[in-house]
């Protein structure tokens, strides 16, 4: 037989061809790491690949993240304290008892073509912001606006009614319905930004949401960075801007944002110095990193809570004591200790704690013996007689073993027999906006620190609010009160009584306080923790001498 | 042969045709819509958006518009990345995804023929039972278990080989290409050795040796041949499913193909671009399938005299 030798043969050059070709592509050269901190750039993980970055159209983190490198609202968030600081506007003056805001320009603003920002800008972007055919989904941040909502609606046709005026080029006034102390942060918000009239003329009409006006080459912006290159599910790539205002500030040469959907790939490629920044860390890996000297992992409480929506209107959760024997029978120190690795803080109140100085009241506390006697209270002595009560989730595996844990204690304090159910996501929303559950996984991250971004949910029939719960006094105090506190002390005093009002009556269950989770190479500097997960690229610099040590598998 | 091909492509029409309408109509059905988001859409916004995206219209005049925009080769813009039309996405993805899964091809044809006709030689002994063994663990191994295993021996233990992107650093098409071909070489592996160790009972192939021809040219000329038919069948509908479920190997390597739109798009209730792919993608399987067909009927000299005949 002569076979084996031939095909022995065949299969030897086979082989050896592929480990040829394996080896030229090995050796791979210097990592993303090495080679950005040589030339400044910034290698991102952007978490998804961003909708697009039309600032009037998008929603979300990703888009968030990169709208920000490329553009400037009127101002900006302190990176530390996020308190608002002066960003395309130099300063700003309140008169009329806070209702009307005179916004003072930076003549040295520009857009990224050299042209000068003016007043103007803005209120051709707050118009097309606003008009109901934009279908801005984020409309809404510029309701304080005196008419703004009548316009948004279709109720008022001519926008010289709303209430912003350019006084001249570099003076905007804004007028309010009623003093609203945290409109200056929305103007760091993308849904305020300023576009450039004239190219989204170019490709079309003020309201298109289609056209190419956003895309590489056509797309004229106002912040530390310009856009060069958008290679889609790729990369997005940004450059420092010449026609900056406060360019000498901008250490970066640029930045490469990566659609890193994978969190587990992210993770690796952290680890082969393909990346500065990560979106996200995957939980199993969180204690590897934590237990490492210097450690590269970035945790820090986030402007948002998870709970459990309650529909008041379903037996047995319209009973306000099984809803609070529920939520006193949660242990949620232990949930976050061993569900979620110490990567949450447990909740007791709706609004995070440190919300801009605002610290919600603790109304209630774990206390299973006062539970079982509420739930005695309520008819159901030892659970005796309990009708059945289903917690619905979206399908996620962080979801289900939080139901999971939940249904075991409230089996084993309470002795009631709890069924879970997931949903896929568009059939959970549906299940929640129709009001179609008992009890529903929820969570809220707000759009700007005010602790008024979470009380107003839970107004009477608020669109978010979900749970039937309808209280006149509760909204005398988000509605008209608490925005004509004459002080800051006086307006967090409304807010803790009516938070106390919402925790005593529970139309949700509050269970955990997010985290924002990053890991960050060493070499970077100017990343700070704080609540809005807010990332000022224009302060971030690279350090080349400092390395990744040590390995984390 | 040519009226077979025809006679196929009509066929095509009317399936395609259920494809489109099914898939329009079940999209619709499906609870929850591409705007609902977990922060209310307020009233005023959604009605602005389904104007926008001619949702506002009956149902069946949506349809016969989206027929009429399809038949212009007009996909329609994405609901899920304002700015861009699905056609723009899938031409984007699509040469990604098809070099990924020839390159996945390739290699099942190379690994899998080589172990399936090396094993058919000597059936029932070492030779043969290693490596369809081998085989039988590449097609139970899934790809998002090998995946992450290749990468962590390649790419972060050895630090051989890069563990993302496509096109960006060189040899970073290598782990996802092995990645992909691995399950499908072990099918090529066991179609080519049952095909093989047939042909190899032939009375034709009993001649060939009785002739005194030496063994590689029997096995290579005379056996080849037919044995491998069972694999040119598989490899249309094969090279179809690489393209339409490359979606797992494109996430773990986060490579910027089609899969991870076409997947996403349901959870996304993308309407436009849930049809776009599907519309895609089958007309795709319907022509790769038809290709096989004649590349089988090509080696098979007896089918392909009864199709000249036209007896089809």
């Amino acid at each position: 037989m002569k076979t084996r030798p031939a095909l022995g043969g065949l299969l030897r050059t086979l082989f050896s061809t592929v480990i040829a070709v394996s080896l030229m592509a090995c050796g791979a050269g210097e990592s993303n790491v090495l080679q950005g901190n040589r030339s400044g750039i910034l290698h991102y993980g952007n978490g998804a690949e961003p909708q697009g970055l039309d600032p009037h159209v998008v929603t979300g983190v990703p888009e968030n993240h990169l709208i920000r490198a490329l553009f400037e609202g009127l101002a900006v968030k302190n990176p530390i304290t996020l308190e608002p600081e002066p960003g395309v506007a130099q300063r700003w003056e309140f008169s009329d008892e806070g209702k009307v805001i005179t916004f003072y320009l930076n003549p040295e603003a520009r857009w990224s073509n050299g042209e000068q920002l003016t007043a103007s800008d803005y209120v051709w972007s707050w118009n097309r912001a606003l008009h109901p055919e934009t279908g801005n989904l984020y409309a809404y941040m510029l309701y304080p606006v005196k008419n703004a909502e009548a316009y948004a609606k279709g109720k008022i046709k001519d926008f010289a009614k709303v209430g912003v005026k350019a006084l001249d080029d570099t003076t905007l006034e804004v007028t309010l319905n009623a003093p609203t102390p945290y409109f200056i942060q929305l103007m760091d918000h993308y849904s305020t930004f300023a576009v450039h009239p004239e190219t989204l003329l170019k490709f079309g009409k003020m309201t298109d949401r289609f056209t190419p006006w956003t895309r590489v080459g056509s797309m004229v912006s106002n912040g530390a960075f310009v856009l060069t290159d958008w290679a889609l599910n790729r990369h997005i790539k940004v450059a420092k801007s010449e026609h900056y205002w406060d360019r000498d500030k901008v250490s970066l040469n640029g930045v490469v944002f990566y659609p890193t959907e994978n969190v587990v790939s992210e993770e690796r490629m952290f680890r082969v110095e393909q990346l500065h920044y990560t979106a996200v860390v995957p939980l199993d890996k969180i204690p590897v990193y934590r237990e490492r000297p210097n450690t590269p992992y970035l945790q820090s409480p986030y402007l948002g809570t998870y709970y459990y929506l309650v529909n008041t209107d379903r037996p047995p959760v319209d009973n306000v004591k099984v809803r609070q024997a529920l939520s006193m029978s949660v242990d949620r120190e232990k949930l976050v200790r061993s569900v979620l690795q110490e990567t949450a803080v447990p909740a007791y109140s709706i609004t995070p704690p440190g919300t801009l100085g605002y610290y919600p009241p603790q109304v209630f506390s774990y206390d299973p013996d006062k539970a079982r006697a509420l739930l005695a209270e309520a008819g159901y002595p030892n659970g005796e007689g309990w009708p059945g009560l289903e917690i619905i989730y979206n399908t996620q595996e962080a979801h289900r073993k939080i139901a999971v844990a939940i249904q075991q204690m409230w089996k084993s304090e309470l002795n009631v027999d709890i069924t879970i159910a997931n949903q896929e996501w568009k059939v959970y929303l549906n299940s929640v906006s129709q009001r179609d559950f008992q009890v529903a996984r929820r969570g809220w991250i707000g759009d700007y620190v005010d602790a008024n971004n979470f009380l107003d949910l839970f107004i009477t029939d608020g669109g978010n609010n979900n749970t039937g719960y309808s209280n006149a006094i509760y909204d005398d105090l988000i509605l008209q009160k608490a925005p004509r506190a004459q002080s800051r002390e006086e307006r967090y005093a409304l807010f803790t009584e009516a938070e106390t009002m919402l925790m005593e009556e529970m139309p949700i269950i509050p269970i955990y306080t997010y985290t924002s989770k990053h890991l960050i190479h060493p070499s970077v500097e100017g990343i700070y923790p704080n609540l809005m997960d807010s990332l000022n690229l224009k302060y971030v610099k690279l350090h080349p001498e400092q390395t990744l040590s040590g390995e984390v598998n | 042969m040519l009226r077979f091909i025809i006679s196929r492509l009509l066929q095509a029409i009317p399936v395609i045709f259920i494809v489109i309408t099914a898939t329009f109509f079940l999209v619709r059905a499906a609870p929850g819509g591409p705007f609902d988001a977990e922060k209310v859409v307020l009233p005023e916004v959604k009605r602005a958006l389904e104007a926008q995206y001619k949702l506002d219209l009956p149902l069946h005049e949506q349809y016969f518009a989206y027929l009429s925009d399809l038949a212009q080769g007009e996909l329609g813009p994405s609901f899920k990345y304002p700015g861009r039309s699905v056609n723009e996405i899938l031409f984007s993805g699509l040469p990604v995804t098809a070099e990924l899964g020839f390159y996945a091809l390739l290699i099942a044809l190379v690994i899998g023929v080589t172990a399936g006709v090396f094993a058919s030689l000597k059936p029932n002994t070492r030779q043969d039972y290693i490596p369809m063994g081998l085989a039988m663990i590449g097609i139970c191994m899934p790809s998002f278990l090998l995946g992450p295993l290749l990468v962590l021996v390649f790419g972060i233990y050895l630090e051989w080989l890069p563990i993302s992107g496509w096109g960006s650093i060189p040899g970073d098409k290598i782990l996802p290409s092995i990645t992909l071909g691995a399950a499908y070489a072990a099918y090529v592996a066991r179609l080519s050795r049952a095909g093989m160790l047939e042909i190899l009972s032939q009375d034709y192939i009993r001649t060939a040796r009785a002739k005194g021809l030496p063994e590689w040219l029997v096995v290579g000329k005379h056996a080849l041949r037919g044995g491998l038919i069972p694999v040119v069948a598989f490899l249309g509908p094969a090279f179809a499913g690489l393209l339409a479920g490359s979606f797992v190997v494109e996430t773990i390597f986060q490579i910027p193909g089609l899969g991870r739109f076409y997947v996403q798009a349901a959870f996304n209730r993308d309407y436009t671009m849930i049809l776009g792919t599907t519309v895609f993608l089958s007309s795709l399987i319907v022509l790769f399938n038809l290709v096989s067909d004649v590349a089988a009927a090509w080696l098979n000299p007896r089918l392909r005299s009864q199709l000249s005949g036209g007896s089809q």
